[in-house]
């Protein structure tokens, strides 16, 4: 028997972080969505030591002003992939500048010096993602996961995921598929 | 880390990282049985991508993935297939075998540059975004 799986990642991600700080023995309260508030000032070895066991659920802790700042948009910009309304609506610098309360070109600017890419590139990507794991729940097809992430057409939808993979969505869910079946045999 | 039995694509591909924006420090062995016994032993730091030549004497690129993936502490690297051939075939059975990346050497030094950045780039996104490696192909 097969099980396929959803994910609230947001609601997995407050479950871990509840069940870990309150393991450490914190007063805390989760702000919104990456960002937790510490009522007694814990030290820093307390801080050390609770980010060695996040760690371990791939979550980390980020230090300066800057490297937050990038996580909120990048946050900002999964939120938005994920949400149709979202990215069907907003021109994205807008809704940027707006969700971060900075001018798209400050952010724009910081983005790029602390990631390596650009933030036009980095929304691409995650859409792209996106795509990926619609394709391989195989509920929808290109044609409504184009429309579903807001692409003008599916053309150009599927000329994005060919740039970006240099294979054809149907290319990548054939390869995906065979290679879960190459793995089930080695088992 | 690359492992390639040509002199000159070794050199030609350490010579590209020495001018990529992003900070590497790059090694290379010289065929595929170097590079399992480098990758076997305990207490070494792992590469975060390795680029594979697919044809080297010995054991091949793919033999190599092979073997990688079948080991636990090895199997989540990133694996960059780095060959001459562009056959359908073999991208497909080396994605099939675990591969992430292959890449069709470059004949320019300027594009192999551009490949290689784009590859160390991407790579970056997926470690520092918890984007989901299984799903991390990308055909250049």
């Amino acid at each position: 028997m097969k099980l396929y799986l959803k994910f609230d990642m947001n609601a997995v991600c407050k479950k871990v972080l509840q069940e870990q700080l309150e393991a450490a023995g914190l007063n805390y309260s989760i702000q919104s969505f990456g960002e937790v508030e510490i009522n007694n000032s814990p030290s820093n070895e307390a801080v050390k030591a609770l980010n060695e066991k996040l760690n371990s659920y791939g979550i980390s802790v980020v230090e300066t002003h800057k490297s937050v700042l990038v996580q909120k948009i990048k946050d900002a910009i999964v939120e938005m992939v994920y949400s149709e309304e979202k990215l069907s609506n907003a021109k994205t610098s807008v809704y940027l500048a707006e969700k971060i309360g900075q001018s798209y070109g400050y952010i724009s600017n910081l983005f790029s010096d602390v990631t390596y890419t650009s933030i036009a590139n980095f929304i691409i990507l995650q859409k792209i993602e996106r795509a990926k794991q619609l394709i391989l729940t195989n509920e929808l097809t290109i044609t409504e996961i184009a429309w579903k992430l807001s692409y003008s057409s599916v053309a150009h939808f599927s000329n994005q995921f060919k740039n970006a993979t240099g294979l054809t969505p149907s290319a990548f869910q054939r390869i995906i598929d065979k290679r879960k079946n190459a793995q089930q045999k080695n088992l | 880390m690359l492992a390639d039995d040509d002199d000159d694509d070794r050199l030609f591909f350490k010579d590209a990282f020495e001018e990529i924006k992003i900070k590497t420090d790059v090694s290379t062995l010289n065929n595929g049985i170097e590079l399992m016994n480098f990758l076997t032993q305990p207490d070494i730091v792992l590469p975060h991508v390795l680029f594979l030549d697919l044809n080297m004497p010995g054991k091949t690129g793919l033999d190599c993935l092979k073997e990688i993936k079948s080991i636990d502490r090895l199997k989540d690297i990133a694996i960059a297939i780095y060959s001459t051939s562009a056959s359908e075939e073999d991208i497909e059975e080396t994605f099939v075998q675990g591969a992430n990346i292959y890449i069709k050497k470059p004949h320019e030094f300027s594009a192999l540059k551009k490949v290689l950045e784009d590859v160390i780039t991407l790579n970056w996104q997926y470690h520092t975004s918890g984007l989901n490696r299984d799903n991390f192909l990308l055909s250049l």
